[in-house]
């Protein structure tokens, strides 16, 4: 059984359907990201987990509590659903001191001044801020007005933080080192995060579970590796991880791509579902992509980039780009040179109007 | 464009240029009237201005600006930023219309609003007072205009927008999830406007507030129209009683000089002051990411608000404007405002006819145009030093710069009198001249702001790349800045003409028999007792100036869609 419940939940501005029938569930002390491009709905679906913005239909709970519920016709206003929240933009007050900042959400629920004292502090200290706590915010950099953020949403000791996107305004060396940070304070206090971000990596290093969006509607929830390993649809495959798409006619002959040579035995066995169609997609990730000198799938290296301890190459497959990605110990064609591709774990997706 | 060239190049003229229309323009006159308020009798004298400053008049004209000014400013501050907020954070019907009109009264020039609310509310023949006397039988008038109150009344009406677009804007920009992260701190909708909003744009509301101070300190117009009627007199309205009373002598122009400093030194204050909240107050609190903020649901006050607003503006901006149209399109004053009573013979009498309204008309659409133009071209010239040339002497040229922001109009005036009126070889006292030259001074800020903020956007290296491909800084100029910051340009150009269209506290102190503008004319003209012809010619000036701001808002319209 879930702690935060969201079923059927629906959004719609105007006539767009931002958040389309939503169902997922996060445990007690659980890690859910939610990832998509931008305008996929996961920060709508935030904001209205946080009651900033009304649902069109369905409910939201914590534990046994309704926050929103359409038919219950029930909608509880943020200030009283006691919700940690993080936002992109940090949002903390630059007219007040971070001590300040970090005590008003205890000042507004006029806890005796001990205690406001005491779990100030308290957030202070495992935000390591306790330095600058009578710093002004403008003071300090992105890092520090997030951890700012971040005291001030620990500081009401809630069992559910929101954070929206916490770390994309932080410099690259910042944002790992918060992640870490985010996630030892979610072990010590045991909260549930709900987690929206753009940037699956993020995702992939902190969450429990992943929940992938696309135009309002989930493609995916599962485990990190899960999400990673077994894509749903060809939309997450090309949203987690890298990934090249390689278009393939399904003819009498067996598999054929056009000007290249696509030896029996070399791709997965085709699904049910995709028998009888005139053409299909196969998609690779460029890690899950072998040389070889004779036989495979014949291309040429068009580009060869070194990544530092990874080369990328770009090889031309009859007119078509496949990506293979080696460790720089590993030897590799040279640009020019004709090659073999053999794929590993390759799957089959139906082709769409873009093919 | 880094290093200067040492020889003698365009960065010198330019220089020189900039340095030179700063001086003769603004800084001499400025520095004559200093010189002329301290130098007595060829020796440097503070016992002499202070004799002057406590005199009876002079000390109760220092009173009355600060009492006015401080009046307006509280009573401007409180409907600006309640109007703002109520545009802006509400879900106030016709948010955006009602925004729009909040900032008509901008354009209208509050002499000629004064003029109005005279005609309605003077207590001997006000029309609204005759009504409650002859329709609703009250025993002697009901208002009075011509107090402390009908003045402070009158200004806010037509000031309180430097501190509503300051607010707007401020909450515009404001980052919403600010105010979210308070929300979902636990704090309702009115801690939040208390601990949170108000705080994070109070920056913005004492700015505003400080410009309504600056304006109304140096304010002629409706005090002279208000006020002198009750013997209240402020600094610039007593200027201009000395100088036009004792025609130029050596007293009263001291008188004058003394005030003008006060005035300079008062306006300085207030500028550093509003720099120094802006500099240290303003917080970074502009959005990332666009969510709408909440807005208030005014629920069952949604329509009395508006219905307040609405009348709000129709008591401010349509009762005065019909006045001013009906008395205009009167045959006698004081008649009741009846149809067999009007005619069409005032405003053609004005348009054809008479020879003293329409050299003023004249006067003031070419004074304009060339106002506009001269300092247009000089304001480009002096910001591009300053933005963006790196020349030694750069400071000096900074505080020059800073100069026209703080010299009020009258101030201007008499330092123009002091400094073209045959002292110096030239005599342009009593022409049209004589104004522009004041005019140039008086607007020159308008332009460098405009120009300046145009040369801003105008990054470096766009020049350098010109330089890198060949050209001279000369061609660079021609080819690459001056394309570019054509839109400030003629930013500048329109924030010039149309005020001097309206101008009348330079050139009140300014005209001769033959140089009359608009507002002069309408000044003078109900002075003498002409209230229909000047009320005619005020309908008239409104309409040109009205007119101009459509157009210019549709040209620039069309010219950023494009």
């Amino acid at each position: 059984m879930g702690y935060v419940t969201l079923s059927q939940v629906t959004k719609r501005f105007g006539g767009v359907t931002a958040v389309d029938r939503l169902d997922v569930e996060v445990d007690q002390g659980e890690c859910l990201a939610m990832l998509g491009p931008s305008g996929c709905g996961k920060t709508t679906t935030l904001r209205m987990v946080a009651g900033f913005e009304d649902i069109d239909e369905g409910e939201i709970r914590v534990g046994d509590r309704v926050l929103s519920s359409k038919r219950g016709n029930y909608y509880l206003p943020p200030e009283k659903r006691n919700f940690g929240m993080v936002f992109q933009a940090f949002a903390v007050w630059p007219h007040l001191t971070v001590l300040e900042n970090v005590a008003f959400p205890l000042r507004i629920r006029r806890l005796p001044a001990a205690e406001i004292e005491q779990r100030t502090r308290e957030a202070l200290t495992h935000t390591n801020l306790l330095g600058v706590a009578h710093s002004r915010p403008d003071d300090l950099s992105g890092g520090g007005k997030q951890r700012v953020a971040l005291a001030r949403a620990l500081a009401i000791r809630p069992d559910v933080m929101l954070l929206d996107e916490p770390l994309s305004s932080l410099d690259p060396h910042f944002r790992e080192e918060m992640r870490f940070e985010i996630k030892d304070l979610q072990r010590r206090f045991g909260f549930s995060i709900l987690y929206v971000t753009h940037d699956q990596s993020e995702a992939m290093a902190l969450s429990d579970r992943i929940l992938v969006m696309r135009a309002g509607v989930v493609q995916q929830v599962g485990a990190p590796t899960e999400v990673y390993r077994n894509p749903a649809n060809r939309f997450v495959f090309a949203f987690v991880g890298l990934s090249s798409f390689l278009r393939v006619r399904l003819g009498e002959g067996g598999p054929a791509v056009d000007g290249a040579d696509l030896p029996a035995g070399l791709c997965p066995p085709l699904p049910a579902e995709l028998s009888g169609a005139p053409q299909a997609v196969l998609a690779t990730r460029p890690s899950e992509v072998d040389f070889v000198a004779e036989g495979g799938l014949r291309g040429v290296v068009r580009r060869r980039s070194y990544l530092g301890e990874m080369v990328d190459y770009q090889v031309e497959v009859g007119g078509q780009d496949v990506r293979v990605q080696k460790t720089r110990h590993e030897p590799g064609p040279a640009p020019g040179e004709a090659c073999g591709l053999l794929l590993r774990a390759a799957r089959w997706y139906a082709a769409d109007e873009s093919d | 464009m880094s290093a200067a060239a040492p020889r003698f190049g365009t960065a010198q003229v330019l220089f020189g240029l900039a340095v030179g229309i700063l001086v003769i323009f603004v800084a001499v006159p400025v520095l004559l009237i200093f010189f002329n308020a301290f130098w007595v009798n060829g020796a440097f004298n503070v016992a002499d201005v202070l004799k002057v400053l406590r005199q009876k008049d002079t000390y109760e004209a220092l009173l009355n600006s600060l009492v006015l000014a401080s009046g307006v400013t509280v009573t401007g501050t409180i409907v600006g930023t309640f109007f703002a907020w109520l545009v802006t954070r509400t879900d106030l019907p016709f948010k955006g219309a009602m925004k729009v009109l909040f900032l008509v009264p901008f354009m209208l020039p509050s002499f000629i609003g004064a003029l109005a609310w005279k005609m309605l509310l003077s207590p001997r023949s006000g029309y609204i007072n005759r009504f409650f006397q002859e329709v609703l039988g009250f025993d002697g008038p009901v208002f009075d205009i011509y107090t402390y109150g009908g003045i402070i009344g009158v200004e806010t009406m037509y000031l309180f927008p430097f501190v509503f677009i300051q607010v707007c804007g401020a909450l515009e920009r404001m980052d919403p999830t600010l105010e979210e992260s308070a929300r979902i701190s636990g704090a309702d909708l009115f801690t939040i406007t208390r601990r949170i909003t108000i705080p994070l744009v109070l920056p913005s509301i004492l700015s505003g507030a400080l410009l309504i101070m600056l304006y109304s300190m140096a304010h002629f117009g409706t005090v002279a129209v208000l006020g002198i009627e009750a013997g209240i007199y402020n600094i610039p309205t007593l200027i201009y009683e000395k100088i036009h009373q004792s025609a130029g002598s050596f007293d009263s122009i001291r008188t004058g000089t003394v005030l003008a400093t006060v005035l300079v030194v008062t306006a300085a204050f207030i500028l550093w002051l509003q720099n120094r909240v802006l500099s240290r107050g303003r917080y970074q609190i502009i959005a990332g990411k666009s969510f709408r903020p909440t807005e208030l649901k005014l629920r069952g006050l949604r329509y009395p608000l508006l219905a307040f607003c609405l009348a709000y503006i129709a008591f401010t901006i349509v009762l005065p404007t019909v006045t001013i149209f009906l008395v205009g399109g009167l045959k006698t004053y004081g008649l009741p405002l009846a149809a067999e009573n009007f005619t069409w013979g005032n405003y053609r009498h004005i348009l054809f006819e008479w020879q003293l309204t329409r050299d003023a008309i004249w006067n003031s659409i070419t004074l304009g145009l060339a106002a506009a133009l001269i300092t247009m071209f000089a304001g480009v010239i002096i910001s591009y030093v300053i933005v963006k040339m790196k020349v030694r002497g750069k400071g000096i040229l900074e505080f020059l710069g800073m100069l026209p922001f703080s010299v009020p109009g009258s101030v201007i005036a008499l330092g123009v009198i002091l400094a073209w009126s045959g002292k110096f070889g030239v005599n342009l006292y009593n022409t049209v001249w004589i104004i522009l030259v004041a005019y140039i001074a008086r607007y020159m800020a308008f332009s460098l702001k405009a120009n300046s903020a145009a040369l801003e956007q105008v990054h470096d290296s766009l020049v350098e790349a010109a330089r890198a491909s060949g050209a001279t800084m000369w061609q660079a100029l021609r080819d690459v800045v001056v394309p570019l910051v054509r839109p400030g340009m003629l930013a500048a150009f329109f924030l010039i003409f149309l005020p001097a269209l309206r101008e009348l506290t330079v050139s009140v102190l300014l005209y001769g028999p033959t140089s009359r503008t608009i507002g002069v004319a309408i000044y003078t003209l109900n002075e003498d007792g002409e209230t229909v012809y000047s009320a005619a010619l005020a309908g008239i000036a409104l309409v040109i100036i009205v007119t101009g701001e459509v157009v210019i808002k549709r040209f620039f319209k069309t010219a950023s869609g494009s």
